[in-house]
């Protein structure tokens, strides 16, 4: 029952200019899945065509047990955090994460103090008036997983959310991300170009190459495989 | 910048060489202007009724025509943002690059062609049985030309602006499940709102100072602007008088208009379709491309009827005999030697005050005096700005009187204005470019010890070649297509090709008209393709990929 909950793609086939894309997975539910795979072999792909950006050609995708093949990105149950842009840079911090419970800003009393707390819970108390420009790159990001705690959905996607932070500050972030899904419990899929991330993050990790997954694999069996040299190339950086 | 001593010492000499010309004649022309102001005939110009309502009638229209430009230029820029792949988009895109290149009196003559007394519009509607016809003689006419000829330049500004914003908050804002009213308001409204004051400060400015558009579609004193009226009182009234008044006057609100222009940020159409492919889902929507569709759809009427019009009506016209007579040889002869003089004349001037600007900029120690001469020659666009042509070769007719005849100088008028009309948007082009070949080329240049003529041929020359052409192309189209100066000086001893448009549109010979215009504006278009054709290739491959 868990696993139908996760994320499910069935016989998903896509073409993008001269592309082709097929893609098949049983991910599990309430756990942290990282995505890797060299550039240009479909991760973010397979990161737009959950998120809603593209539909596929052919086959289904079930998240958290509804079919979402063809549903509006902002009818799926799914959040997400980029790796840069997330904020409007013109709006402050109230009105970024606000516009992820009212995408009008109609803003109940109730609503309004959500807000705040979740800001205070990303460490981020008493910033609701600063805009984005006066933040680091590290609080960008903490105000961006406030958003996506206040739309309160079962999967957030993040596309490698910490690529254009320190390296200082990626552990940080990466416990707090970690603390946030103990908290929620929700399903966490992050697309990393970083070895010791996925180390460090993941439960379960796809390995994405040439437009399909060629791994799909708890963390343990993921790290300790020897069949794909490719992947072994990848986690030897 | 690593520059030998002589080299410097060069490069600042052209530069104040360079300025100290433009100052020259543009500072003879105000003292004239002043003096006669100051004279016995002055005295309160705002006390003058006429005056005042020339002036009125000149702010109002111009208020209007920003107001309405800017409007409508937003519904337009938003539904092409919005939809990167609607079939003919870039076709669109580059259709609202036309009016810009185009002799504001060949626009003209096309929109008279469709909304004119015998234009299309009104024939359909008498047709039709209606018997009142669409009146284009008067505010509505100036109001719809300059609408035609500022909406596509404020659509494109915006729509640049819109491709600007970071990708994914577009995919942000699908998301989050925006509809469009919010995508306005948190997004959208918030660029356009930064760019809008620069905009509408160019529009206002351009409306302001029109000429050729007041002088074909304004009718009689109740419809004219300062620069037609100082045409009407010199070519006309012989009153040299009012036309000093209403110099200065021009002088006084071109000098306000840039002043409050000075604080706002200048609009730039760098980034333009960029190539990236931009995903709207907010786009997507039925009902939102149903409705971009058909705005579109308008939106291409409005702009290209006029534009097809004259095409149609051009080639109905007898063109094999029109390019055989002498008069058309002659004015032809004429233009292109104005233009190829005013063209180079204004490159050359850029270059000096760009590669002097340069070589200050790379001072580490600047004397005060250089300081003073990089600030000049940093505002230069803003005097030649300052002073419109109408009103230069007023104040030149005004002092040349005193030598006979002005009509005698009237070719060199008229290239060293038209030079000087085209410096601040060849210096737009000159500038980056040099900027770029300089830091490019200068520390391999200067450790080879290249100097002087080698490195201008086998270093500058090269790496130059292609922006030279392309502002001498530009400046040329411009000179080509220019009514102002010629409108002054012209007689039948100096015909310009639009002047001979203009005269036969007076002696109503129209057919002959259209088919001039046809030719002249097919040259200035191809000019300014020529000119573009640097930037427009990158605008094609973003149109290609997007």
């Amino acid at each position: 029952m868990a696993e139908a909950e996760g994320i499910i793609l069935a016989g998903v086939e896509l073409r993008l200019g001269a592309h082709d894309f097929r893609f098949d997975c049983d991910l599990p539910q309430g756990k942290i899945i990282a995505v890797t795979g060299p550039s240009g072999s479909g991760k973010s792909t397979f990161l737009n065509l959950l998120a809603g950006f593209e539909t596929p050609d052919r086959g289904g995708i079930l998240l958290a047990g509804q079919d979402a093949t063809s549903l509006h990105p902002s009818e799926r149950p799914v959040s997400l955090v980029f790796q840069d842009n997330n904020l409007f840079a013109h709006l402050d911090l109230f009105t970024n994460v606000g516009l992820g419970i009212s995408p009008s800003l109609k803003l109940s009393t109730e609503d309004r103090k959500r807000i705040s707390e979740a800001l205070a819970r990303v460490g981020l108390a008493g910033f609701e008036r600063r805009k984005p420009g006066t933040l680091s790159g590290g609080e960008r990001q903490r105000a961006a997983f406030a958003r996506a705690l206040v739309r309160d959905k079962p999967i957030l996607l993040l596309d490698e959310p910490f690529a254009a932070l320190d390296p200082g500050l990626r552990a940080g972030m990466a416990e707090l991300l970690t603390m946030l899904h103990r908290e929620t419990g929700n399903t966490v899929l992050i697309v990393s170009h970083d070895p010791s991330e996925v180390r460090r993050l993941a439960d379960h990790a796809v390995f994405v190459d040439g437009g399909a997954i060629r791994l799909s694999a708890p963390i343990d069996r993921f790290l300790t495989q020897d069949g794909i040299p490719a992947l072994t190339t990848f986690l030897q950086h | 910048m690593i520059l030998t001593a002589p080299e410097r010492r060069h490069a600042i000499a052209g530069g104040a060489f360079s300025l100290a010309g433009i100052a020259v004649f543009i500072g003879l022309a105000v003292v004239t202007l002043l003096a006669a102001g100051i004279g016995p005939g002055g005295g309160n110009p705002l006390a003058d009724p006429y005056l005042l309502r020339v002036l009125r009638f000149t702010l109002l229209q111009a208020t209007l025509s920003t107001l309405l430009s800017i409007l409508l230029a937003i519904p337009v820029a938003r539904a092409l943002a919005r939809q990167p792949r609607f079939p003919g988009r870039l076709w669109l895109i580059r259709l609202m690059a036309v009016p810009m290149g185009l002799p504001v009196l060949i626009g003209a003559l096309g929109l008279l062609g469709i909304w004119g007394r015998q234009g299309v519009l009104n024939q359909a509607l008498s047709g039709l049985g209606l018997s009142q016809p669409v009146s284009i003689y008067g505010l509505t006419g100036i109001l719809l030309a300059h609408v035609f000829f500022n909406l596509p330049l404020a659509a494109r500004l915006m729509l640049a602006g819109l491709e600007r914003v970071p990708a994914e908050y577009w995919l942000m804002a699908g998301g989050l499940g925006m509809r469009p009213a919010s995508v306005f308001r948190f997004i959208e409204w918030p660029v356009l709102r930064g760019l809008i004051p620069g905009i509408a400060g160019l529009i206002f400015m351009l409306c302001a100072t029109s000429f050729t558009l007041v002088l074909i579609l304004g009718g009689g004193p109740a419809a004219t602007t300062l620069e037609v009226a100082i045409y009407q009182a010199l070519r006309f009234d012989f009153d040299p008088g009012r036309a000093v008044m209403l110099s200065l006057l021009q002088i006084i609100v071109t000098a306000a208009i840039l002043g409050v222009m000075a604080l706002m940020p200048a609009p730039d159409d760098h980034g333009l379709t960029s190539g990236r492919a931009t995903r709207r889902i907010d786009g997507t929507l039925p009902a939102t491309r149903w409705t971009d569709g058909v705005l579109l759809l308008f939106a291409t009427l409005f702009i290209g009827s006029p534009l097809a019009s004259v095409v149609v009506t051009g080639l109905k016209a007898d063109l094999l005999k029109l390019v055989s007579q002498t008069i058309f040889l002659q004015a032809t002869v004429t233009s292109l030697a104005i233009a190829l003089a005013a063209g180079l004349l204004a490159v050359l001037a850029s270059f000096a005050i760009v590669r002097a600007r340069a070589a200050i900029s790379a001072e580490r120690r600047k004397t005060p005096g250089l300081r003073g001469l990089a600030i000049a020659l940093s505002g230069t666009s803003s005097l030649v700005l300052l002073v419109p042509p109408i009103v230069l070769a007023t104040g030149w007719f005004l002092a040349l009187r005193l030598f006979g005849d002005p009509a005698r100088f009237a070719a060199l008028l008229i290239i060293l204005i038209n030079a000087l009309m085209a410096l601040p948007f060849v210096i737009r082009v000159i500038e980056p470019a040099y900027i770029v070949h300089r830091r490019r080329t200068e520390r391999l240049a200067a450790s080879l010890g290249l100097t002087g003529l080698a490195r201008l041929r086998l270093v500058d020359w090269p790496g130059l070649r292609k922006p030279f052409f392309t502002a001498l192309s530009f400046a040329m189209a411009l000179s080509l297509g220019d009514l102002g100066a010629v409108a002054l000086f012209g007689s039948d001893r100096l015909m310009t090709l639009p002047w001979l448009v203009y005269s036969k549109l007076g002696s109503y010979r129209t057919n002959d008209a259209d088919g001039l215009a046809f030719i002249l504006g097919l040259v200035c278009l191809l000019l300014t393709i020529a000119g573009t054709a640097g930037q427009g290739r990158h605008a094609d491959e973003g149109g290609r990929n997007g």
